[in-house]
């Protein structure tokens, strides 16, 4: 359990990515190999499921369009489905469709889907559902997160009841995924639009009651179509924001799991009998960005002399506990099949730092650093870390607790250098074009690098998987010594149940199994 | 300093024990460079190290060490609390028995905008302002008073308004005497001892509010050290009967306790009873 | 005691003016906080189109004096709105939760009030004793000690090593009210901790500050019981500042228990008014706010009239 996640890559092997752009077979392959190939033992039917989240509002809402916590992210996967999603292993599987392949060129996918599954409402799910749950993030006046995700798509056409077209202004290998995200879940069509508020998809659970910020009850769907998953008789999720009172909840037995372990007590947690912890290693990464366009951040030194003046070893073990890994100030975490694994890990060098800093034509500095929890948890303990270490440098980090409320309107995007965390993206074609080419919204490094934008159109449209790979290891070694985002670590995500819960191998996706932790687990 | 050991003398041991404490806790704010092994701030082993050896008191979350930042968090934690519920006394307290003394619509004015203060939930009205201040020693010291000064207010001008009505102030306001003497010579003295009560609880209170405020990230800037934050960073360990969030909120139960017990002692000698004991 | 009564039509007239206000007060500071409700829900996902279109369908392209004085209108006919964040009615959103912020308030003070006043007029009784230290200490410890940690040391003891009772209080709607009681005790009892000692060193202080007055002298040397003297004459003299105390944290009770919630998990108001805020769901802020402002003046305006009673004097100003 736990770390041995580390080696298993959220990507699929490059072998099913080229089978994405050759035809459908080698997918049905795939498809047919995911539900039965993870289970270790044979889970058990039954049991009423309770788990706690540190996350969930009041102000949530069952719009997936605005979905933005694990609450919700939860809640949304348990009662509805993707046309695809990342399975345990970390490979995409087709979810609502049975299949899908593209043209040669990367523009044209058609989706074949399932036949015969039912919304909870007793309504056959087909490719009007479909279009317009798509289309619900679309249009000029969509207020959806996952707009941008889906603005290349530039035409939408149904083939029949079971099937449908997309076509894409640009060839793009990683459309798939993208379909796969949490925003864009499969619901029952209704007028103009999709039936949102009702809750109503086909997951394995139906919505019993929802009350936003507080709980969420639900029941089997008996006719749910995975086979093999969606094991408990009912599940709730309960909202319990304070990391300690989550941990009560589960010694006491109120709850049977909860996420966000308190790392600083996980080792104590640990020892507690009947409970075990439970670790995935993914994308999730922190960072102290820097904005390129502001001085003293313009200059490249000053940036790599602060890249050299952060003892990471010191701050993962400290903030982290050691539940993460050490970052080489790029985002393709080392579980990634992308992942440049010969670029040299930037130390802790005081000498390196005073000769950028030199180079520069500084002999010290002063800068502030902006963090708070909201950034991540344990960003305000992390800046402090820094600001010791970069001392003997000459550099003097002035840190600043900025307020949890309003960070990412006031401070993140907005002061020169500040504290960030990234959920992670599952490719580095997406990870890269969301925050670091020179045109994306979140560029949150105002970092412009012709060489670096060039490469990332190139390599999106390279089909050969080496090549492919090559240019994202270039892109790797340009961010990591002239990016403007300094990334010190990737954090685990870190959960906790009781023994009485039984689970296969765990995604590292996202937090909680990927999202589908209830469809997944059960009890032994 | 004769009056100070004579006051100390008289005391019951209660005031003594009071009054030693309180002096102890200062002798260590003001010396707390000398008294205390290494910086405020410097990281100067691993995160939590046990007790004993170079580390009296073990080590924080960071690597700091516990005896120095307790030190520290006294000085910073007794300075702030002291400033704020002294502005808070003085603001609260003035309007408070000018209301009472004067009535009418300043006493009008004042209550219906004390009433507004106080119905805005005091967390929310403090995350509104320090959202939008931002959250420097000053401006929490000034945020807080003002939000404590409406309680001292809604007090003193309960208490004094049962002073102006009595007879001996209407007699002085029929010699005219000014508003000034009244509320100087009248009110204040009759006033003083449920003034010092509360005194003595709005001290600790601003520490509570502090740490209050770290729940919604508004406390004091790091890397400053202050009892409020460092129970609040520390807490979860209790669950695990852990004793370190213990050490800065003892550290608080400590002073509280002694403070009041001066204030009892205080109101024992004001209120004139002979000493039954 | 027309007098009264003119007293209090004048002061619930002037309670709807606080809550104007206070109304005017908290729309314009949640308009100050950086950033609305768009950018607060899209967070990092927000980009400048979706932000603006988002901004149309809530009405929030309006300028600011146009949605307030909507809002008013709207609550002046007795309509809360909706959330701006989940469209859900904000009546509906509120009563269940106005419910249990009550609830726990009232077993909170069930709990806190008589003990607050029993303790102090006891500790006033025997000043100075034993047992008036020990209470002093005690009382003087829990309140230095913030809420949560209260709260989790309760938890620690109550909960986690005895297993006496739940440790989160997550109740439901549809509770039977022992149930509804039972799971509400180790918040209440930390409520308790947190407010009988400002209460209960009020009541001594108060009585014992009249204990040298020249009637209560009288009375001593006409022989009465010290538990006569301070229970029959010194206890209803002392009562204005006692009653003060008490309905300040009453209104404590009702309003701020946020901490509270939080680590008991009870969904009360304070939680979804720092929800509403953080998202700058201002209608829901404004209608919570309104509920809280609300408490505040009847509980104020309770004392004022308490006071009153007690002393009658202060209906004839001069």
């Amino acid at each position: 359990m736990g770390s041995d996640k580390k080696d298993d890559s959220i990507l699929m092997s490059s072998a099913s990515r080229r089978g994405f752009l050759t035809g459908a077979s080698a997918l049905g392959v795939a498809a047919a190999m995911a539900p039965s190939s993870v289970m270790a033992a044979s889970p058990k039917k039954g049991g009423h499921f309770r788990l706690g989240l540190g996350h969930g509002s009041t102000t949530d809402s069952l719009d997936p369009a605005t979905f933005e916590n694990l609450y919700m992210q939860v809640v949304g996967a348990t009662l509805r489905n993707g046309l695809t999603e990342v399975d345990q292993n970390g490979n995409l599987v087709p979810e609502l469709a049975e299949s899908f392949h593209a043209s040669p060129d990367g523009r044209v996918w058609s989706f074949k889907l399932r036949q015969g599954v039912k919304f909870h409402n007793g309504k056959t799910m087909d490719s009007g559902d479909v279009i317009a749950s798509i289309n619900h993030h679309r249009g000029k006046d969509s207020k959806s997160a996952a707009k941008k995700l889906l603005q290349p798509i530039i035409e939408m056409k149904a083939d029949g009841p079971n099937a449908l077209v997309i076509t894409l202004q640009d060839g793009n290998a990683d459309f798939p995924y993208i379909i796969s995200d949490y925003h864009i879940p499969i619901m029952p069509k209704m007028g103009n639009g999709v039936d949102w508020k009702s809750g109503v998809g086909t997951g394995a659970m139906v919505l019993q009651k929802y009350e936003a910020g507080v709980r969420t009850t639900m029941k089997r769907n008996p006719n749910y179509f995975k086979k093999g998953f969606g094991h408990f008789d009912s599940a709730e999720v309960i909202t319990i924001a304070d990391a300690t009172a989550r941990t009560n909840a589960l010694t006491t037995g109120e709850i049977d799991a909860m996420d966000k372990v308190d790392l600083k007590t996980a080792h104590l947690l640990k020892r507690r009998k009947g409970l075990r912890l439970l670790e995935a290693s993914g994308n999730q990464h922190y960072t102290f960005t820097m904005r390129c366009d502001t001085p003293p951040f313009d200059n490249v030194h000053v940036r790599q002399a602060l890249k050299y003046s952060i003892d990471r070893e010191a701050i993962m073990k400290t903030v982290l506990k050691g539940h993460g890994a050490i970052g080489n100030d790029h985002p393709i975490s080392a579980s990634s099949p992308q992942h440049a694994s010969s670029l040299p890990q930037k130390s802790y060098d005081i000498d390196k730092a005073k000769f950028h800093l030199k180079k520069a034509g500084m002999s010290s500095l002063k800068i502030d650093l902006s963090a708070a929890d909201s950034a991540f948890a344990g960003s305000v303990d992390a800046a402090i870390l820094f600001k010791e270490h970069a001392r003997p440098a000459g550099i003097d980090i002035n840190v600043i607790r900025e307020p949890n409320d309003g960070y990412w309107s006031k401070v993140w995007m907005q002061k020169p250098f500040c504290a960030v965390y990234w959920g992670g993206r599952p490719t580095a074609d997406w990870m890269f074009s969301t925050a670091y080419a020179a045109d994306a919204a979140w560029n949150d490094s105002f970092w412009q690098h012709p060489h670096f934008n060039e490469l990332l159109l190139k390599a999106r449209a390279e089909l050969d998987t080496g090549k492919r790979n090559a240019m994202y290891a270039e892109m790797q070694q340009i961010v990591s010594d002239e990016g403007g985002v300094l990334i010190p670590m990737f954090a685990n995500y870190v959960m906790a149940m009781s023994d009485k819960v039984e689970h296969g191998d765990v995604a590292a996706n996202w937090a909680m199994d990927g999202f589908k932790a209830i469809e997944r687990w059960w009890f032994g | 300093m004769k009056t100070v050991l004579k006051l100390f003398m008289e005391a019951p041991w209660s005031g003594r024990f009071g009054l030693l404490v309180i002096a102890i806790y200062i002798m260590l704010a003001v010396f707390a460079p000398v008294l205390t092994p290494f910086g405020e701030s410097e990281i100067v082993a691993d995160a939590f190290e046990p007790w004993g050896g170079a580390y009296l008191l073990g080590t924080d979350n960071l690597g700091r060490d516990m005896f120095t930042r307790l030190i520290y968090g006294g000085r910073n934690t007794i300075g702030i609390a002291f400033l704020t519920t002294m502005l808070a006394f003085l603001v609260g307290g003035v309007l408070g028995f000018v209301a009472a003394a004067m009535g009418g619509w300043i006493d009008q004015l004042l209550g219906r905008l004390v009433d507004v203060m106080m119905a805005i939930p005091t967390l929310i009205f403090a995350l509104l302002i320090l959202t939008i201040t931002g959250t420097s020693i000053p401006v929490l010291i000034v945020v807080i008073a003002l939000l404590d000064s409406t309680r001292v207010f809604r007090l003193a001008r309960a208490v004094a308004m049962n002073i102006v009505v009595m007879d001996y102030v209407e007699a002085a306001r029929l010699r005219g005497e000014g508003l000034w003497w009244i509320i100087w010579r009248e009110v204040l003295p009759n006033a003083m001892p449920p003034l010092v009560a509360e005194f003595g609880l709005r001290f600790c209170f601003v520490f509570l509010f502090i740490s209050a405020l770290s729940f919604l990230g508004l406390g004091i800037q790091p890397p400053t050290a202050d009892w409020g934050s460092m129970v609040r960073d520390n807490a979860t360990l209790i669950t695990y009967g852990d004793v370190t969030p213990l050490l800065p909120a003892g550290a608080i139960a400590l002073l509280t306790v002694a403070v009041n017990f001066v204030v009892d002692f205080f109101l024992h000698k004001t209120s004139g009873l002979r000493d039954e004991h | 005691m027309p007098q009264l009564v003119k007293m209090v039509v004048q002061r619930l007239a002037l309670g709807l003016l606080t809550l104007f206000v206070v109304s005017v007060i908290i729309f314009l500071g949640v308009e100050l906080l950086p950033g609305d409700l768009t950018e607060a829900i899209l967070g990092q996902s927000a980009t400048p189109e979706t932000v603006a279109a988002f901004r149309r369908e809530l009405g929030l392209d309006l300028p600011p004096h146009t949605r307030y004085l909507e809002w008013l209108g709207n609550i002046l006919q007795g309509d809360l709105g909706r959330s701006l964040a989940n469209g859900r009615e904000i009546s509906e959103l509120i009563s269940w939760r106005l419910y249990n912020t009550l609830f726990l308030a009232a077993i909170a003070a069930v709990i806190a009030v008589p003990l607050a006043l029993v303790l102090g007029v006891m500790a006033a009784l025997h000043r100075n004793s034993l047992f008036d230290r020990v209470i002093n200490i005690t009382t003087l410890t829990s309140i230095s000690f913030p809420e949560f940690f209260v709260a989790y040391i309760l938890i620690l003891f109550l909960s986690v090593n005895a297993g006496w009772f739940p440790s989160i209080s997550n109740v439901g709607s549809e509770m039977p009210f022992w149930d509804r009681v039972f799971r509400c005790i180790l918040p209440a009892l930390t409520l308790t901790l947190v407010v009988v000692a400002h209460m209960m060193r009020m009541t001594r202080a108060a009585i014992i500050n009249l204990l040298a007055s020249p009637y209560i002298e009288m009375a001593n040397l006409k022989g009465l019981t010290r538990t006569r003297i301070i229970v029959r004459h010194a206890l209803p003299n002392a009562l204005a500042p006692i009653i003060n105390v008490i309905v300040i944290n009453l209104a404590y009770l009702v309003v701020g228990v946020v901490v509270v919630e939080v680590v008991f998990v009870y969904p009360g108001m304070g939680q979804l008014l720092v929800d509403s805020v953080s998202k700058r769901d201002i209608p829901v802020v404004q209608s919570t706010s309104m509920f809280f402002a609300g408490a505040f003046v009847l509980l104020n305006l309770l004392a004022d009239m308490l006071a009153i009673v007690t002393n009658p004097r202060l209906l004839h100003p001069k």
